[in-house]
């Protein structure tokens, strides 16, 4: 399968500051990509360097074959950025917005079907300047998709959307990575990692700690929960053996994780069912890609964050 | 696959393209649209109605001061919607992240600047026709067909080097914030030494060189030529303009070496959202 997306041994320092260290990852053709972390984990930095937009210190870098540093007008051609935050002319209605920028691309989508791609066909004649936070957001998702990219860039695409809006652009990508359009989204929200991404690139502080499917994420950090209620009159030691020494009890409510939940699950029931005990509320319980997330990376530094 | 892309759109097609949308925003814009045009206006009025009838001396020959009135606020309507125009909007632009997303599409940057002054050309032609139309309406002024030529090359010329250099003010101004003010001080300042709001009968000697030094004194004293009898037709002042286009080179090189597509990370920036790195 070929690679829309190359890097290997990518290096950016701010002033000194490593703030992207030897990260290597490759987007096939067709693939959702989410770069996850916390703000000030070098997630944009990275997808504007894949941009064009910013220059590496070291690495070897190519999008659709091409460097981006050099890749000029025929790489961004090919390319859809959704920047973080950028402005638009304020002046211009939705309609007249598209048609301005769908003007430069080779093989441009038909203006009202991008308006209603992202569903502002309700507002395609009004101005921009009049519009919704969350309405400037899906219309620069439109300026995005305006050029039938192969390579869709998206830094955190829905930060200040509403529930509904956000369905919405989660559809959209949806609907483009099914069309076969590569997508490199950032995002610090887990679910929509989840949700969207083929595979997940896990960032923090620069590196790249841990890579894969939502699934495989999971299934690396982790082990399942398992929990029951101690049934009324059986003491908390009675249980010695029977559980992982680790087990916690803490109002009377046992908890322990175990890399094996049928074995444990049975012992549990098995002992119970002989003793004609109820165990109350038992849960077994996978671990959420929040957990594996949490479990790979450390709490966001929140006062250190570069302006 | 790329081999079945068709062509990229024309350079002309996307300049002339760029032009429209950007005239579009600018008719949209009032505050901009009473500054460029209808302030000239109102000052060649109102400069009318107090001071008529003079004549004054400018280093052109001796002029009615109504003409006088009629070609200085011309050519300063030609820098306002030039100069005073890209200043004040291109840093706009920026920190808004307008230039930033257009240089993340196909268009050659070059064309989205092409199209910014192209834009800013044409209300500059607007701008003259209606101040020169009011003069040979109301104010009794004087188009000889043979200096026609000397005032459009005139026209041309000022608006090319003024264009590049507001482009030039607009990349080095840290931020929009500081846009205006910056090209008033510029601007405003100049306008009084140079022939545009007095005439100054028997200037100092180092006022008259100062106004000499910078750009717009020559510039209106050319266009002003062209429309007084005081000067014979063709009226190309070649002195005078080759100065002007001198400081055009001199914007064109300021703005080639420190014009910027992004905002100055620390200053301008809409934060709408915490931004990370």
């Amino acid at each position: 399968m070929t690679h829309s997306i190359s890097i290997a041994g990518l290096v950016k320092e701010y002033d000194g500051r490593r703030v992207v260290d030897e990260v290597g990852f490759h987007v096939a053709a067709g693939e959702v990509y989410a770069l996850l972390g916390h703000n000030g984990a070098g997630k944009s930095t990275i997808v504007e360097i894949l941009e064009g937009h910013r220059t590496r210190m070291t690495g070897d870098v190519t999008v659709l074959g091409m460097d981006p540093a050099h890749g000029g007008r025929e790489l961004r051609d090919r390319i859809g950025i959704v920047l973080q935050s950028s402005g638009i002319e304020d002046e211009l209605t939705v309609t007249e917005a598209v048609d301005a920028y769908r003007a430069c691309y080779r093989r441009p989508r038909p203006t009202a079907e991008v308006v209603a791609m992202v569903g502002l066909d309700e507002q395609a004649d009004q101005r921009i300047g009049s519009l919704s936070g969350g309405q400037r957001r899906r219309i620069d998702l439109a300026l995005g998709i305006v050029g039938q990219p192969d390579v869709l860039f998206l830094d955190e695409p829905t930060t200040g959307f509403d529930p509904a809006a956000r369905r919405g652009a989660w559809e959209l990508v949806r609907r483009l990575g099914e069309g076969g359009t590569t997508v490199l989204l950032t995002t610090h929200y887990l679910d929509e990692a989840e949700r969207l991404a083929d595979r997940i690139g896990v960032l923090s502080h620069g590196v790249l700690i841990a890579e894969g499917t939502p699934a495989e994420l999971v299934a690396r950090s982790g082990r399942t929960t398992v929990q029951f209620g101690l049934p009324d009159g059986t003491p908390a030691d009675d249980l010695a053996g029977l559980v992982p020494r680790h087990a916690t009890v803490d109002a009377r409510r046992v908890s322990f994780a175990t890399e094996t939940p049928t074995a444990a699950v049975h012992a549990v029931t098995s002992w119970a069912v002989e003793r004609g005990l109820e165990l109350a509320d038992l849960q077994v319980t996978r671990p959420s890609l929040e957990d594996a997330f949490l479990g790979l990376v450390e709490p966001a530094d929140d006062g250190e964050e570069l302006p | 696959m790329i081999a079945t892309a068709p062509a990229f759109p024309s350079a002309p097609g996307l300049i002339g393209q760029q032009v429209r949308y950007q005239l579009r925003t600018f008719s949209r814009t009032p505050i901009a649209v009473f500054f460029t045009l209808m302030l000239p206006v109102t000052m060649l009025v109102l400069f009318n109605a107090l001071f008529s009838g003079e004549e004054v001396n400018v280093g052109a020959g001796r002029l009615p001061l109504r003409h006088f009135y009629t070609g200085g606020l011309a050519a300063f309507t030609a820098v306002s919607a030039t100069f005073t125009n890209l200043a004040n909007i291109v840093p706009i632009r920026r920190d808004e992240g307008v230039l930033k997303r257009w240089r993340s599409t196909p268009l050659s940057p070059w064309i989205y600047i092409a199209g910014t002054i192209g834009s800013a050309v044409v209300v500059a032609v607007v701008g003259v026709v209606i101040v020169l139309t009011l003069g040979v309406v109301a104010y009794d002024l004087q188009v000889e067909a043979a200096k026609v030529p000397a005032a459009i090359v005139t026209f041309l010329v000022g608006v090319a080097a003024f264009a590049a250099l507001g482009v030039a003010v607009a990349s080095i101004i840290p931020s929009a914030q500081a846009a205006p003010a910056v090209a008033n001080a510029i601007i405003l300042p100049l306008g009084f030494v140079s022939d545009v709001f007095v005439a100054i009968s028997d200037p100092p000697a180092w006022l008259d060189t100062v106004g000499d030094i910078f750009p717009l004194k020559p510039f209106v004293q050319s266009f002003q030529a062209a429309f007084t009898p005081a000067v014979e037709a063709p009226a190309f002042q070649w002195g005078p303009l080759a100065r002007v286009a001198l400081w055009g080179v001199v914007g064109l090189l300021v703005a080639r070496r420190w014009f910027r597509w992004e905002p100055t990370r620390s200053t301008g920036r809409r934060r709408r959202r915490p931004r990370e790195v």
